[in-house]
């Protein structure tokens, strides 16, 4: 087991626990940078693994670090899409200005949602936030001057200051890009005093507000930020699917986003691209297994439904919140403690403890 | 001047007075004490001074300034800390994130600067490291810095809580039943505390307790109080002696 010595509190801020965490990560970005040469048939799936994590990262700030569990992320995604390709294809705006313009109005938007919001807490919020994507999916619908309605728009590949991303290794770098992007801004915020009031907002309202955390200003805040993420994400989002419709952005995606937080694991962002990961991947692997299952009293039958994904993806995050609350990276913290402490690990380190019941509570 | 002047406090639940006018001072560098059986208002008094409660009449003066309608974030910038009966820590944060969230009222660093960790948000960030330090220090939670909450003992919780509120530098501290759940040896620490918190901070306390030993041995002025008006007022001594006092607690 490693132990870092600390000399200075400056070894508290840093990115990277030691010098052998950050060779690790280091590593693996020069593995991302060669993986389109091992896998050329995947890339185009993993350029998506790189958008779903942006959308994961967004989701875990909001619903992971403060609190606020929402089912209205596709919405957000879709606002991204559109105003992006809307931007770039009719007003002919560059490209890295329409993906910020797309962005800021993203996050109009969360800060908009975000403030009638502010008086719902858990569920409510939650089903308003279902009823938001809702309704702004019907807006894609019916706003054909910017929309193209129900005939769908179709979307041009990226094209950069003059270089074109037409090219699916291209686009994964691009991808790729913004996906650290995302994370280095959202580790600067998370290991500063907004991210720390964010959890506070989590962990106890209460306390975060006789400490002075403004709890409008701050859930707010974590709605904006949300959304922009989830704006850029959908820029991306509308190259890769490279034809933009309503019916994308349904409550179904929402759904598979949150599930992407949750089987992640929530409160961290290891869990968020985890949880992309897992997403990205499933259908992938769902299609090639569907093809190999027997024909047990019309079993293969049965998997070709077209409700059958969906109902998977519900089986699987009803399992991970019974049997494993804190997702994959849960799980691999737990792998990693078990050889860490080889052989003395102890199965009762992670179970979970009786908290004390809180009574002052605001609602 | 007293650092803290309640005027005819009242609070009503539905039909339920909670608090029917209450008075007292609180005097700077001094530890007061609310006691009174259970039901008697102690902790409204608490939820109302740190604006959680809208009080149905009366005024909250500290420092001179009318903090009766403040918003509630407002208070721990005004320098009112309070701890909670049934600790309110982040639990699923650590001792040292804790008490940096105790600094949010110091907060300088703006969302843009945080985003990109420039060099000031970074300093800012030392300097509240420093001062969580020295609370770390006060008292002896060294070993416990990098723990999370949910792994620690009721007891050190209780500290770790106060400790939390005393990283907001406050002028007032609110101690909601500092000994409860605590033990004999752990009480003892406490009154320790508390009067080093007094003496060698400056900080004046306002407390809420049960526990008459710990009363008697740091409290310079004591409230007794019951169906939320006072019964008495004086030092421990004398408020305990009180005949309506006495009723209040054995009947009669």
């Amino acid at each position: 087991m490693r132990f870092v010595f600390k000399t200075s509190y400056a070894q508290d801020q840093t990115m990277f626990r030691d010098g052998v965490q950050r060779n690790w990560y280091i590593a693996l970005f020069v593995g991302l940078l060669l993986l389109p040469r091992v896998l050329p048939d995947y890339t185009v799936d993993l350029s998506l693994v790189f958008i779903y994590g942006l959308c994961g990262i967004s989701l875990m700030v909001l619903a992971g670090y403060t609190g606020l569990v929402s089912l209205g992320h596709a919405a957000f995604l879709g606002i991204g899409a559109y105003a992006h390709v809307y931007f770039v294809h009719d007003l002919h705006l560059p490209w890295i200005v329409s993906v910020a313009l797309a962005c800021v109005i993203t996050a109009a938007v969360g800060v908009l949602v975000g403030l009638p919001a502010l008086r719902m807490t858990g569920v409510y919020l939650t089903i308003a936030t279902l009823a938001f994507a809702l309704i702004i999916q019907e807006v894609f619908a019916r706003w054909e001057h910017v929309t193209g309605g129900l005939k769908g728009k179709p979307v041009d590949k990226p094209v950069l200051f003059g270089v074109s991303f037409a090219n699916d290794v291209a686009f994964y770098m691009l991808c790729l890009a913004f996906l650290i992007g995302g994370l280095w801004l959202t580790l600067n915020i998370l290991r500063a005093p907004t991210g720390r009031a964010w959890v506070a907002i989590r962990d106890s309202e209460i306390a975060a507000q006789s400490l002075g955390v403004n709890l409008a200003v701050y859930k707010t805040m974590a709605f904006g930020y949300s959304a922009a993420l989830m704006g850029v994400a959908g820029a991306l989002f509308a190259h890769k699917v490279g034809f933009l419709a309503p019916d994308i952005f349904s409550v179904l995606l929402s759904i598979q986003l949150l599930l992407m937080v949750v089987v992640g694991g929530l409160g961290s962002l290891h869990g968020a691209v985890y949880g992309a990961v897992f997403v990205a991947i499933l259908p992938v692997i769902i299609s090639q297994a569907r093809d190999a299952v027997p024909a047990w009293g019309g079993l293969d039958r049965f998997v070709k439904q077209p409700g059958f994904e969906p109902g998977l993806f519900g089986l699987i995050l009803v399992l991970f919140i019974l049997f494993e609350p804190l997702g994959i990276y849960g799980r691999w913290t737990k792998i990693k403690l078990y050889f860490a402490m080889f052989p003395l690990y102890k199965r009762a380190t992670f179970r979970r403890q009786k908290t004390y019941m809180r009574s002052e509570r605001l609602r | 001047m007293s650092l803290l002047h309640v005027e005819e406090l009242a609070i009503n639940f539905g039909g339920i007075s909670a608090l029917a006018g209450v008075s007292f001072d609180v005097e700077p560098g001094s530890v007061f004490t609310i006691i009174g059986p259970n039901g008697a208002g102690k902790t409204t008094i608490f939820n109302l001074l740190s604006r959680i409660y809208e009080p149905t009449r009366g005024r909250m003066i500290f420092q001179g300034e009318d903090v009766t309608h403040v918003p509630p974030h407002d208070i721990a910038r005004r320098g009112i800390a309070r701890t909670f009966q049934n600790i309110e820590l982040f639990e699923h944060a650590t001792v040292l994130q804790n008490f940096l969230l105790g600094r949010h009222a110091h907060k300088r660093s703006r969302f843009l600067e945080e985003l990109f960790f420039l060099p000031r948000v970074r300093a800012l960030e030392l300097e509240h490291r420093e001062a969580v330090e020295k609370v770390i220090e006060f008292l002896d939670l060294q070993a416990y810095r990098d723990s999370f909450i949910v792994n620690l003992p009721y007891g050190v919780r209780k500290v770790v809580e106060m400790g939390r509120a005393l990283c907001t530098q406050p002028t007032l501290l609110l101690l909601d039943e500092p000994s409860s759940g605590l033990s004999v040896e752990e009480t003892e620490d406490m009154a320790f505390w508390i009067q080093d918190i007094r003496t060698l901070l400056g900080i004046t306390v306002l407390m809420v307790e049960h526990d008459m030993s710990l009363v008697s041995a740091v409290s310079d002025q004591v409230l007794a109080l019951n169906y939320g008006r006072v019964l008495a007022v004086g030092t421990a001594r004398e408020v305990q002696a009180h005949p309506d006092v006495v009723k209040a607690y054995l009947g009669g």
